[in-house]
């Protein structure tokens, strides 16, 4: 058991390592003109948005009204500390208030 | 000049460390759950902290975790984490550019510690302030910090948070995202992209079991970017 659940872990981590470099090392190897560039270009932004979109709007009338909550407070202050803890709060008491 | 550059990595180590303070709070909150059903599974101390160490990426290894069953299904454990940490493909490709012109050894020596809070906080700043991959580090330094004091805290004296949810943590990471995404921005250009891609991801997240939705969405809505016109000017005819 012990030495299985070791070898599990080695090759999680390999995978997970290999992905990490990999995905660096390949970009390396990309051109860095025309469309290769704007995709790369583009990319950090959609990946941010594909990390948000299902997960905000999974959680009912409430999370979206966190999230737009967020997005409105970091907006107008740029203070992502505070924009977080207004969007957790939200979700926080709507649920200690029953209505999510 | 050497001098200088290690003071200015120092530097920026530091601010990537108190940068993601906050986040790492919730990732600790959760690492401590974890250790809760580690515990529960019967993995030991050391195994989870290894684990920690090495593979580091939190909703892998809550599947890790779940499917801790003796005998332990090695490949399928296995292959449900390369699917699950996939998008960490595109997340180190995003990085190209805050580490270009360094070594092939710094390269592998800092890319170990990328999670997606630490890789969200620095590409926030990289196009306003000067961030180098040191900032990056320090972000992951601080992560998994966090990570490994909640999950053994979890193991060995049980949750610190039973339930999470109640304090609304698990709208946490969203809550950080969505305060980090106007810093991704570019102006009117994104906006057709960033259309592709929230409808691509939503589709895939409901369509595609996992966590493919990441990139679909993500890739879908880059390779929408490519293919728009670069200006408004009227673009000379193909030849």
């Amino acid at each position: 058991m012990a030495e299985a659940g070791f070898a599990v872990i080695a090759a999680a981590a390999v995978v997970t390592y290999g992905l990490r470099l990999g995905g660096l090392l390949l970009a390396q190897r990309l051109p860095r003109t025309g469309r290769f560039k704007r995709f790369m270009n583009a990319l950090p932004g959609t990946i941010l948005l594909s990390l948000i979109v299902p997960a905000a709007l999974a959680g009912g009338l409430w999370s979206w009204i966190a999230t737009l909550c967020t997005a409105l407070c970091s907006l107008k202050t740029g203070n992502v500390f505070l924009s977080m803890l207004l969007g957790v709060g939200i979700i926080a008491g709507s649920r200690w208030l029953g209505l999510a | 000049m050497i001098e200088n550059r290690q003071t200015d990595g120092l530097q920026q180590l530091r601010s990537g460390f108190f940068a993601n303070l906050v986040v790492a709070a919730s990732v600790g909150a959760y690492g401590s759950v974890l250790g809760v059903l580690a515990a529960k599974k019967g993995l030991s101390w050391f195994e989870l902290l290894a684990m920690n160490l090495s593979v580091f990426a939190g909703s892998a290894q809550f599947v890790m975790v779940d499917m801790w069953l003796p005998p332990l299904p090695v490949v399928e454990i296995t292959l449900a984490v390369l699917v699950i940490n996939m998008r960490y493909l595109l997340i180190a490709a995003s990085l190209e550019p805050l580490f270009a012109g360094t070594s092939l050894r710094h390269k592998a020596l800092f890319m170990h510690l990328v999670a997606d809070e630490n890789w969200a906080m620095t590409m926030a700043r990289f196009h306003r302030q000067k961030v180098t991959s040191y900032f990056l580090l320090g972000g992951g330094i601080c992560v998994q910090s966090a990570w490994c004091l909640g999950t053994m805290t979890g193991h060995r004296l049980g949750a610190v948070i039973a339930e999470p949810e109640r304090f609304g943590l698990d709208f946490a990471f969203v809550a950080v995202f969505t305060a980090l995404v106007f810093s991704f921005w570019r102006g009117r250009q994104d906006l057709l992209p960033w259309a592709v891609t929230a409808v691509l991801a939503f589709l895939g997240a409901s369509l595609v079991p996992g966590k493919w939705y990441i990139l679909i969405g993500g890739i879908g809505g880059a390779l929408t970017a490519s293919f728009i016109p670069v200006s408004k000017t009227k673009a000379a005819p193909h030849g």
